[in-house]
């Protein structure tokens, strides 16, 4: 195939061809940094939460009435028996927040007591012996929090604890030359905290950007809280038993003690919702890039095709010039094709440069990482694809006209 | 001359059905998008008290006793317990209101429903004249009332009606956790947007302030009633002393409290000014502080900007949605090109009939702004299916998003200028038509 008449005929055309290439540009642009955006909320939608999730389901309790801390404390041992004691439930654990809560505490953590800036910003859960295995999280080292070491928190006290158990992404944030195990360090008091247990995946109770850089760095610390609002019992249902787990669990609960609230709006989870709520965001950004991208491919294809068919249309006469002198139907194919190829090359060299100038702009302005050059090959490779299919159905149509046209007037 | 100019357009846009359709559709899809994200930008970015906000102010001191210098460029966004009362009962400025939010218990002792939580607003007097905030029945308490810390309570229109069924409430109790207070007013709906008297902390928020949009408090009481009623449920906004009682935030080193004040002329602005500097100044001679110089007194559109209140993926969004409109330009102005060139016979024996360029390109401009109409309509429609979905996300400003006059206006405006503007390329291509050449060739 010969570039050199296609380059010559495109001169007489720059209107058209610079419009197009320059919509293939922009389109790569955007492309390429949409499905990158599209990519980094879909692997925050989907990080692991490090716990039993299909059985899980959490109820928020808030208590109707004035207790000491001493009657709260019986009143949770109290409900925590009467869920263990349905059918249906496995296990059950009262806690401060439980992973992917979408809010939650952190303390900030030094690894001395008089320490300026902050090691890291952990995630705080407090629990008692039971909370890991209701969770169903998984103990990698150490051991797990005896009855003895829990104590209880009423309103308005703080309990320093000399214990707690930490994830293996704290732990290697911590202490990177490992062996975490026995190691101190201090969370926003002065009493150390000694390591003596390592899970494996705990998500912290918050997903927003902030907390990106602390990812997966949780602790639990052997507390019972004992407060009026802001109360969560985590319940594990036996395998399969959700459902119905979900529907006895607050009706045992008010049968118990009706001096409680538990909002119907969302006082009452399973995990898989306590998920889909914390990544609505991210999921509603997703879905909406997706549509633009798609919508923009559209919209490009259908200019490719108008501009080509008009093209078509216009050289008629030029194409069975061609044809009357021995070109071949491939040949008037081909024409059109590599002609698009060269337009659609162009444009992607310019959209090269726009779409990491796009995203040295969004890392600038949005916080958004470094586009990887792999969704600039891919955006590359569905635009040719994308030019190349747009173009087939006009330049067939422009192979089939017959050498007769040469004779017919335009 | 144009009503024969716009029946030529109207039958040759009649003549080629699906390259109209796309070219209408491409505008529509283009304006849709650009109007929705840009509706949601003017709600979002919009001056929250139009004619007050440059006569208010948001103080700020660093009360910090110590802490590495570098980290201490621009002051924390809220008071510590001290400051913020040793600024409020000077009384400098015209008026000022402290303000600090809480979730509280709500529950009505007359009124047989279960408590629900809600957000309780503890703040002074001042805080309904200097914000212009509608009261439909009562009032505000008094500043004697901030003095006596009286046990009454403003509340928002909407806990009213959930309440009390609407009517009028006042002097009825309502219970605030375990503490009775008297209601003195009821608000009339109340939806500024952002609820700026909350703002903060915006630039450690990553761009995702959706939250500033939420609407007010449903209780309103003096500040020291507020602090009393709901003593252990106050959240720091930062602390350098862990608080020795959670929630009990008095005289902890934590900041907490902001401190609105209204200066009516520039010449209380500078003493204002003055005045924080000087506190800072003598606080540090004092010893409490450590950072005397690192005061500010922003308006109230300067303290939004600083905070960047507009959610940072709702800029990403309205970015996105103006290049997706140039690229359905590009396209349109290709389609337009298309048009015109293939008509090249018909405009060339026009031409040879007598009519001036000018007159080509005006009639290639009318069938681009007719495009542009059918494209304005679409894209109106298409902003009213994007504001419905925005309406359905679970989002604070989501209640926000509808579609105002000006909003609509600028739609159709949007509409026939970008098809306009993208008419003019083909139709001045058009209009440059060599009559001989084309005549020849028929």
């Amino acid at each position: 195939m010969h570039i050199q008449p296609i380059l010559v005929a495109l001169r007489r055309h720059k209107a058209g061809t610079v419009l197009i290439a320059l919509q293939i540009a922009l389109t790569l642009a955007i492309v390429c940094n949409a499905l990158f955006i599209i990519h980094e909320r879909v692997a925050h939608i989907s990080e692991p939460s490090g716990v039993d999730e299909a059985d899980l389901f959490v109820i928020a309790n808030q208590w109707g009435a004035q207790y000491s801390t001493q009657e709260t404390v019986e009143r949770i041992q109290q409900d925590i028996a009467t869920l263990r004691q349905l059918p249906s439930v496995q296990e059950a654990s009262a806690a401060n927040s439980y992973p992917m809560r979408g809010v939650g505490w952190d303390n900030f953590i030094t690894m001395q007591p008089d320490q300026r800036a902050p090691t890291s910003d952990a995630a705080y859960f407090t629990g008692d012996e039971n909370f890991l295995r209701t969770l169903g999280v998984k103990l990698i080292a150490g051991r797990d929090f005896r009855p003895e070491e829990v104590q209880n928190m009423g309103l308005r006290q703080n309990v320093a604890t000399p214990v707690a158990i930490i994830t293996k992404a704290m732990a290697d944030k911590l202490f990177p030359k490992g062996e975490a195990l026995g190691k101190t360090f201090y969370a926003m008091t002065s009493t150390p905290i000694t390591v003596i247990g390592i899970v494996d995946v705990l998500h912290r109770g918050d997903v927003s950007t902030w907390s990106a850089p602390y990812a997966g760095e949780s602790m639990v610390v052997p507390i019972r809280l004992a407060v009026p609002s802001g109360l969560f019992y985590i319940v594990r249902a036996k395998s399969g038993q959700l459902a119905a787990a979900m529907r006895e669990a607050p009706k045992a609960l008010y049968a118990e003690n009706r001096m409680r609230i538990i909002d119907p709006k969302d006082g009452l989870l399973s995990f898989a919702q306590v998920r889909h709520r914390a990544f609505e965001r991210d999921r509603g950004m997703a879905i909406l890039m997706g549509i633009i991208c798609v919508v923009l491919l559209a919209i490009t294809a259908a200019g490719i095709v108008g501009l080509t068919s008009f093209w078509v249309g216009q050289r008629r006469r030029q194409i069975g010039v061609r044809r009357a002198l021995g070109a071949t139907h491939r040949d008037i194919l081909n024409y059109f094709m590599t002609e698009n190829l060269l337009i659609s090359l162009g444009g992607l060299a310019i959209g090269v440069l726009l779409a990491f100038g796009l995203n040295l702009w969004l890392v600038t302005r949005f916080t958004l990482a470094m586009l990887p050059l792999t969704y600039v090959l891919g955006g590359v490779v569905i635009l040719l694809l994308l030019g190349q299919g747009a173009v087939f159905a006009p330049a067939l149509r422009a192979s089939r006209v017959p050498p007769i046209e040469a004779t017919r007037p335009a | 001359m144009l009503s024969y100019y716009f029946h030529l357009a109207i039958r040759s846009l009649r003549h080629n059905k699906v390259l109209t359709g796309l070219m209408v559709l491409a505008i529509a899809v283009g304006i849709g998008a650009s109007m929705t994200t840009l509706t949601v930008m003017h709600l979002l970015s919009g001056n929250p008290l139009p004619g007050k906000s440059d006569v208010l102010f948001y103080a700020q001191v660093d009360p910090n006793p110590n802490g590495a210098a570098s980290r201490h460029q621009e002051p924390p966004d809220k008071l510590d317990y001290q400051s913020a009362i040793d600024l409020w009962s000077k009384h400098n400025a015209d008026r000022q209101a402290l303000v600090v939010e809480s979730p509280v218990k709500l529950s009505a002792p007359d009124v047989k429903r279960p408590p629900s939580m809600g957000m309780l607003m503890s703040t002074t007097a001042d805080f309904f004249t200097m914000f212009d905030v509608p009261f439909q029945y009562g009032g505000s308490w008094t500043g004697e009332d901030d003095a006596r810390r009286s046990r009454v309570a403003v509340i928002s229109s909407e806990l009213n009606d959930r309440l009390y069924g609407g009517v009028n409430s006042v002097g009825r109790t309502l219970r605030l956790r375990n503490d009775d207070v008297r209601i003195v007013g009821v608000l009339k709906p109340w939806r500024p947007a952002p609820q700026f008297y909350d703002v903060a902390g915006g630039r450690f928020s990553q761009g995702q302030t959706a939250d500033y949009y939420a609407k007010p408090e449903d209780a309103f009481t003096p500040f020291y009633t507020g602090l009393e009623v709901n003593d252990g449920h106050f959240e720091q906004f930062n602390c350098w002393d862990a608080p020795k009682v959670p929630g009990h935030l008095m005289g902890a080193g934590c900041e907490w409290i902001g401190l609105w004040v209204e200066l009516d002329s520039k010449a209380k602005v500078t003493s204002y000014r003055s005045f924080l500097a000087n506190y800072a100044a003598q606080q540090k001679a004092l010893g409490r502080i450590s950072y005397a110089d690192n005061t500010r007194l922003r308006d109230l559109m300067d303290w939004l900007q600083f905070n960047q209140v507009v959610p940072s993926d709702v800029r990403l969004q309205a970015w996105l949605a103006l290049s997706f409109l140039v690229i359905c330009l590009c396209n349109t102005v290709g389609l337009l090109l298309v048009k015109f060139l293939r008509r090249s016979g018909e405009i060339g024996i026009r031409r040879a009939l007598g009519a001036s360029r000018r007159q080509i390109f005006a009639q290639c401009l009318i069938e681009a702004s007719v495009i542009g109409v059918f494209g304005g309509a679409g894209g109106w429609l298409l902003t009213l299916v994007g504001l419905g979905l925005v309406r359905r996300q679970p989002v604070a400003y989501a209640d926000l998003a509808h579609l105002d006059v000006s909003m609509f206006g600028l739609t159709f405006l949007l509409a026939v200028l970008v098809s306009a503007f993208a008419g003019t390329l083909p139709a001045l291509r058009a209009s440059r038509i060599a009559p001989a050449l084309q005549l020849k060739t028929l």
